[in-house]
């Protein structure tokens, strides 16, 4: 008995606490997200923001949730109950399961996964279905529009995502998480990140996952103005909660794939005396806290893109484009003998 | 060990059983969706081999890609699948006859291996041990070097399917409105706007 603790008892209870270390403040983080986000745009729109619920709003978050907890969950009638519930909880999962393989800080991992990337492609792919699968178990015809446009606007931009992390992978010559950043750590400090290389990609990269996270421009499959507010329209209370939940965090999660490919993960921006005391994995939260500034000044600033508008940037502009730089980065690896061994 | 055997019955059995359950599920959407968790559990089957490569992009590709596409429509159409049904019977020797032979060749494959060792040995020859190399790069260095013909032919193959399908669907509409950005950005105000000057009691 006492083998087989040593064997996978103890290995077991080692990898639920630190998942319970990275899940518990990913939702703390999450929580914080939507008063920051509201925050951010009331300055943005000279309001206050929420402002009464503890001392400068800040357990406004925690009003919300419990006012959700305690809503009752309404199913439709015609709706099919399985489906219909199991949606909330994919979304949930995938966007929790993604940061097993993100690294925090040099050898702070959940999996050091040798294709991490390929997983964390892998798991964004599938956030589709949460969508999808609410869309058409709602059986009601709001949500399903909502979730026919979801699905072809999140296939469409995964194309485009992938060959930005071609790019990265060919500069990079490995899958792993930590490879990437490793290989990101030049002399140059903050300048030799991939952003500055490999800036067209960057940019790229950052408005495909405001289209695969669903966020203003590109919030089509929840346009309140014509489909009340698409998937999520008959979900209420918890079920909503999950969905909602899901959502922020993976803005958060995209936001951490985009420091990692692109911003230098945990590495401080130059490698001198005040910036190096400070350990990475605040470096890591203030990059993925810059980024997420980004998507809410986005959200405050720009109109929602028409559905033809959104499928020609993605096919006719990002696809055709991000494919010649794959071709242009390849080669000029080549030419100039670059290819990581 | 015990947990890896364990894991490969567990998923071996639920590949099994979703494949059952997309063939006789009366919903075609929930068809669809065994057939994905068909997918996952053959790619857990994938990770159990130590074929990490394959298994992420079997997820990424057919999970990720295809099936959302079968999805899409499957729900947006408006099948009577008790119709389908009907001529089960009728098609029932020839989906037996391929079953059959399906089933014989993949015996004759096992088969073949269990017989003569060198047969396992010559289809795993050109692969280098696992300790030089993880797998992604095995698989990358015999598909460009020793396999680069008959990768580039599928490449041309699938060049050609899309191309194909693409003609075959693709219809020219008449009368629809389609924006032209560059058109809407180099109008000038004097190609749309005329300045009269209106006197009081003649109008314009």
């Amino acid at each position: 008995m006492v083998e087989f603790w040593d064997i996978y008892g103890l290995p077991t209870a080692i990898i639920v606490a630190k998942i319970l270390a990275i899940v518990l403040p990913l939702l703390i983080a999450v929580a914080y997200l939507t008063l920051y986000e509201r925050k951010v745009m009331a300055l943005m729109q000279l309001r206050k923001g929420p402002n009464v619920v503890g001392f400068y709003g800040l357990l406004q978050p925690l009003a919300d949730g419990a006012k959700l907890f305690f809503k009752e969950t309404i199913v439709p009638s015609g709706a099919n109950k399985f489906l219909f519930l199991f949606a909330p909880m994919l979304t949930f999962i995938l966007s929790l399961i993604a940061w097993a393989v993100i690294p925090f800080d040099e050898g702070m991992v959940l999996s050091d996964l040798n294709v991490g990337v390929l997983y964390l492609f892998a798991i964004s792919s599938l956030g589709v279905y949460g969508i999808v699968i609410a869309g058409w178990a709602s059986n009601s015809r709001y949500p399903f529009l909502g979730a026919l446009r979801s699905a072809a606007q999140m296939v469409s931009y995964e194309v485009s995502i992938g060959f930005v992390i071609i790019t990265v992978l060919l500069c990079v010559g490995s899958l792993n998480l930590t490879d990437v950043v490793k290989s990101q750590d030049g002399e140059y400090g903050m300048f030799s990140w991939y952003f500055i290389p490999l800036f067209p990609m960057f940019i790229i990269f950052f408005i495909s996952i405001l289209a695969e996270t669903n966020r203003h421009p590109f919030d089509l499959p929840e346009a309140e103005a014509e489909l009340v507010a698409g998937y999520q329209t008959e979900y209420s209370s918890m079920a909503f909660a999950l969905f909602f939940l899901g959502e922020y965090a993976n803005m958060i999660l995209m936001s951490a794939i985009c420091v990692v490919l692109f911003l230098g993960g945990w590495l401080p921006p130059a490698d001198i005396a005040p910036f190096n005391w400070i350990p990475g994995v605040v470096w890591f939260g203030i990059k993925i806290a810059i980024l997420l500034f980004v998507f809410i000044w986005v959200r405050a600033t720009l109109p929602r893109y028409r559905y033809d508008q959104l499928m020609r940037l993605g096919w006719k502009v990002f696809l055709p484009f991000s494919l010649i730089w794959v071709v242009l980065t390849a080669g000029f690896l080549i030419v100039f003998d670059m290819v990581p061994a | 060990m015990i947990i890896s055997t364990l894991a490969f019955y567990l998923f071996a059995t639920l590949t099994v059983a979703s494949a059952f359950m997309v063939i006789s599920s009366k919903n075609p959407v929930h068809s669809v969706l065994f057939l994905i968790l068909a997918f996952f559990n053959s790619a857990a089957l994938f990770v159990l081999l130590g074929a990490e490569f394959l298994a992420m992009i079997l997820i990424v590709v057919y999970v990720g890609a295809v099936a959302v596409l079968f999805l899409f429509v499957v729900m947006m159409l408006d099948i009577n699948f008790s119709e389908l049904r009907q001529g089960f019977l009728q098609y029932l020797p020839i989906g037996a006859l391929i079953g059959i032979i399906l089933m014989i060749e993949l015996l004759l494959v096992v088969g073949g291996w269990q017989l003569s060792p060198e047969a396992l040995q010559l289809s795993s020859a050109p692969t280098v041990a696992m300790t030089e190399m993880n797998n992604t790069e095995q698989l990358g260095s015999l598909i460009y070097t020793q396999y680069v013909y008959l990768f580039q032919i599928a490449g041309m193959i699938l060049l050609v399917a899309m191309i194909g399908a693409i003609v075959l669907t693709h219809r020219q509409r008449s009368g629809v409105k389609k924006q032209v950005i560059a058109e809407q950005v180099y109008r000038r105000p004097e190609d749309s706007m005329v300045v009269r000057k209106v006197e009081p009691g003649q109008g314009v």
